[in-house]
Parts: C-alpha cells; sequence; structure tokens
C-alpha cells in the first residue's frame, strides 16, 4: 500500500480569511480516509484545494509522487485524480449520458463504452434515466450521477465532497454502501462529510478538522469509540 | 401593397435576418460561457468587409478566395482579442470585462479609419442577377446568403450537441467549475467558443457584402447592435433563439420597410428591444436565471 497522495502544511486564503492553517495528511492506495468536521472547518476547502481549484500559499501537494500544487484543474484530472464537488453540480441542462460522457472528457472514445456498462451496474437507475435532463433527477439520483460521472474518468482517487449532503436517510444508506462497493472493488477514496458517524464507521483513517486546523487523527474504529469526538461529533 | 411585393419584402427580411442570425450567434455564444457582452464582435465584421475589399481591389485575388481570407481573419481577430483583451480579466468583476470590450470595439473603428480612412470603399456586386419565382423577383445574393446561413447554423447546432467539444462548451457554460473537474480546459473551450463566434461572424461579413458591397470604419457597430437586440429577443445565451431572433428582427424590419416606414426601422427595432426587457427579460427561449437556494 504505497502514499498516493501527500499533502504538506497547505495555507489557504479567502482574501484575509485564514480557511486552512498548516494542513498535512496522506492517503495511501486502497484507503478510504475521511476529513470530518463540523460546518466550517475547512473540509471542502481542503479538497478544492487539492483539485486545484483554489491555490494553497504555501506547501506542496503530491499525487502519485509528482506536485499538482501548480496544476490547473483539467491536468489534475488527467493525472487520475478526481473530485465528486460538494451540491454535486452535475450539469442541469445536459442528459444524464452527456453528464456521464463529460466525466469520461479525458478519456479515449474507445474506452467509454466498458466504462458505461460499469457505471450502469453501480447504479442501474442512472441507465433506467439514460436519456433524461440532469435537472429533473431527484437529488440520490443526482448524487449518483455525480458518482458515475467521476468514475468515468477512471480515477486513481476520487475525493467525495459531502455525498450525503440533502438526502433521505435511506438514500443516505445506498451511498454509503456503494462507497464501501468501490473500496472493495479497489478504489481508493477522500471522503469528507459533516455525518461523521457514517464517514468513520467506514473509513480505514480519519483526520478531525476544527477551524482549519487538523486537531486529531486515527483509525476510523478508533475515533468512532473516542468519547471526545464521540460528544464532539457523534451526538452522544 | 400586393402580395407578390409583401413576399418579395419577406424574402429581403430573410436576407438581412440571416445576417443578423449569424451576428447574434456570436454575442449569444460568447455570453452564455463567459457572460460577456462582447461588444467588438460587430466590428469583426468590419474588419471582415474591409479584407475583402482590400483582397479584391488591391490585390485582384478571386473572390472566393477574398471570402476564405476574410472568415480566417475574423477568426483570428476574435481569438487574438479574446487572449489579448479579456482573458487577463476572467477573474476580474463583470463591469470590467464589458467596459474592455467596449474599448476594443473602439480601438477597432478608430483603427479602421486611420488605416482604411473614413470614407467608404464600395464594392461590385459578388453575387449579382436575380430570378423569378411566381411573379416574385428574387435576387440569387438573398438565396446564397440564406442557404450559407441555414447550413452554417446546421452545422453549429450538431457541433454543439453532437461533438466533444460542444458538449464542453456546454458544460462550461452551465458551471466553469464543474466543468475543470471534468477536466476540460476553460482556455481551449473559450478559444474555441470566440473562435466559431467570430468565424461566423466572418461569414456574416461577406453575406452583408453581398447585400450592401460597401465597407466603413463604423459598419460594425449599428449591424452588432441589432445583432445584439436580436440575441436578446431570442433570450441571450440560447443558439436557437439568436437563430430565430435574427431572423425576426430581419423579418420585422422589412415589414417596416414595406408599410413604407423605412426611417422608422431602427426606432422599431430599439422598441422591440425595451419591449423585451420590460416584459421578458430572458427572451423568447432564455432560461429564466434561478436563484440559488
Amino acid at each position: 500500500m504505497g502514499n498516493i497522495l501527500s499533502v504538506k502544511d497547505i495555507n489557504v486564503y479567502y482574501g484575509a480569511i485564514h480557511a486552512v492553517t498548516d494542513i498535512s495528511f496522506d492517503v495511501n492506495e486502497g484507503e478510504i480516509v475521511t476529513l470530518i468536521g463540523a460546518n466550517g472547518a475547512g473540509k471542502s476547502t481542503t479538497l478544492n484545494t487539492i483539485s486545484g481549484l483554489l491555490r494553497s500559499k504555501t506547501g506542496d501537494i503530491e499525487f502519485m509522487g509528482n506536485s499538482i500544487a501548480k496544476m490547473g484543474p483539467n491536468k489534475i484530472v488527467q493525472n487520475g485524480l478526481v473530485m465528486v464537488p460538494e451540491g454535486r453540480r452535475i450539469f442541469l441542462g445536459m442528459t444524464v449520458l452527456e453528464n456521464l460522457e463529460m466525466g469520461a472528457y479525458t478519456r479515449p472514445n474507445s474506452e467509454i463504452k466498458e466504462s458505461l456498462e460499469q457505471v450502469f451496474e453501480l447504479f442501474p437507475r442512472l441507465k433506467e434515466r439514460i436519456h433524461q435532463i440532469g435537472g429533473t433527477l431527484s437529488g440520490g439520483e443526482q448524487q449518483m450521477l455525480a458518482m458515475g460521472r467521476a468514475l468515468m474518468a477512471k480515477p486513481k482517487l476520487i475525493m467525495l465532497d459531502e455525498p450525503s449532503m440533502g438526502l433521505a436517510p435511506l438514500l443516505v444508506d445506498l451511498i454509503f454502501e456503494i462507497i464501501k462497493d468501490l473500496h472493495k472493488a479497489g478504489s481508493t477514496i477522500l471522503l469528507v462529510e459533516q455525518n461523521a458517524k457514517a464517514a468513520l464507521s467506514i473509513a480505514d483513517r480519519a483526520y478531525v478538522l476544527e477551524t482549519g486546523k487538523i486537531v486529531k487523527s486515527g483509525k476510523g474504529s478508533e475515533l468512532i469509540s473516542d468519547p471526545v469526538i464521540k460528544k464532539a461529533y457523534l451526538g452522544a | 401593397m400586393t402580395f407578390s411585393s409583401l413576399i418579395a419584402q419577406f424574402i429581403n427580411g430573410l436576407q438581412t435576418g440571416s445576417v443578423y442570425a449569424l451576428v447574434a450567434l456570436g454575442y449569444s455564444m460568447v455570453y452564455g460561457i463567459i457572460k460577456l457582452l462582447n461588444f467588438a464582435h460587430g466590428d469583426i465584421i468590419m474588419v471582415g468587409a474591409y479584407v475583402v475589399y482590400y483582397a479584391i481591389a488591391s490585390f485582384a485575388l478571386p473572390p472566393m478566395l477574398a471570402v476564405i481570407l476574410a472568415v480566417l481573419v475574423s477568426t483570428l481577430l476574435g481569438v487574438t482579442v479574446e487572449k489579448v483583451a479579456y482573458t487577463p480579466l476572467r477573474s476580474a468583476p463583470r463591469l470590467s470585462l464589458l467596459i474592455t470590450a467596449i474599448g476594443v470595439s473602439f480601438l477597432l473603428e478608430n483603427g479602421a479609419q486611420l488605416l482604411f480612412g473614413a470614407d467608404k470603399k464600395s464594392l461590385d456586386p459578388m453575387v449579382s442577377g436575380s430570378f423569378q419565382l411566381g411573379g416574385v423577383n428574387v435576387s440569387y445574393a438573398a438565396v446564397v446568403t440564406i442557404v450559407v446561413s441555414v447550413i452554417a447554423m446546421v452545422a453549429l447546432t450538431i457541433l454543439v450537441n453532437k461533438t466533444k467539444m460542444g458538449k464542453a462548451m456546454r458544460a462550461v457554460s452551465e458551471d466553469m467549475g464543474a466543468a475543470q473537474l471534468m477536466g476540460i480546459s476553460l482556455n481551449r473551450t473559450i478559444s474555441m467558443t470566440f473562435a466559431i463566434g467570430s468565424f461566423l461572424a466572418g461569414i456574416g461579413s461577406v453575406l452583408y457584402l453581398c447585400a450592401y458591397p460597401q465597407a466603413t470604419p463604423t459598419m460594425g457597430s449599428m449591424l452588432g447592435i441589432k445583432a445584439f437586440i436580436a440575441a436578446v429577443l431570442g433570450g441571450i445565451g440560447s443558439i436557437p433563439g439568436a437563430m430565430i431572433g435574427g431572423f425576426a428582427i430581419g423579418i420585422l424590419e422589412a415589414l417596416v420597410a414595406a408599410v413604407h416606414l423605412s426611417m422608422w426601422k431602427d426606432a422599431v427595432v430599439f422598441l422591440i428591444l425595451i419591449i423585451v426587457l420590460l416584459f421578458k427579460p430572458a427572451g423568447l427561449l432564455g432560461k429564466k436565471t434561478q436563484e440559488k437556494v
């Protein structure tokens, strides 16, 4: 299990606001790593910085041994690091199929068909709605589409930003089941969640963020029974 | 007014409407992708017209070659303007971008005046002659204009809906950030949009010369504004909207002329703009802007 992503001392600002302070962490191949924390703790900012939409003022981000800290978001995707953004952000005016094709933008046309079959196997619902316009899908279906779209890029590391946000409890369970399935199939996953309990229960390792800093880290199974974490994030 | 003269005016309207539609497409596509009203777009047509004029009058090139050259220069000019003037302002407020566009327009118009002089340069008609169709006199220029425009629009529709590049353009215009997360290059896609819009403007400039064979430094400004109104009428950002809007404005102008109110032509078009903005700001086919919740 080699190191696939290594974040070193990043600092991210929104104007004068210091959103992420000296964050460092690693993701190893085949792992599910989760970042948990309250609203505004800097989880999404961290993911957006890794994916190149935001820039860190300091430090470095290495993906499979290469620095990606100065790379444009499209180049980072080409390298195999793909994010499912917060709020899903599927293309509402495009069909399900077109959304999935956009996910495979960096890949040769000849490989798209095979990936489509794989995505449809994972999300049969998407196949039923293949020609439907994205905007007409339900929230759960949109989340499935956003994840399927990311998988179309055949990522070496997939980052999920709040995949359970705004979904009914039954769908939350389904989405976490799918994340587990992806993990079993060999995917490496970096998961950001406010639903700390669900995230910790499937994660190999976890980092806890508070006001832009990592305050705790450890195995998912350990943190889930940590009394401090329990009190602050698990509502128990 | 006889029925045949009404038909004749209708064909005239389709002819100018085709040109408006081609130019409106450029406005609409650029607005769709970077939310910029590119007021320099009309002036691309002016440059295209001068290219045709000098290619034929000074270098005696065959008209077909002059046409190709004009379309090529227009396309390159559009992309260059985007790279030099708009790309550095990608994250600037939209007002800065708009003011820059107006500046580029002034630069092109005054630059043309400096280089080519303020007098109009007249050409021999590139397509001459006409034929009778059921008692109506139809010029070949009108036929060429309408046919070429329709072909260009069909090709554009296929490009935008079926090709990878076209889909990437739609993705960027819908959500720039999400499009980048697909691996789409913003710079390339935006340049491509400008290239296509300016390519269509280049064709528009040639077709405009078929109807009015002369070039002046300011010819692009009124034409650009009419095309802009066409784009607003159709729903700015919408490709079929720009086509419908262009034809509608052209036909409307022709009908105003048909009832001997030619002098009111421009006023009527601007009245349309006011009415659209008051009662249907999103235009005929425009998307309603949704507030994010």
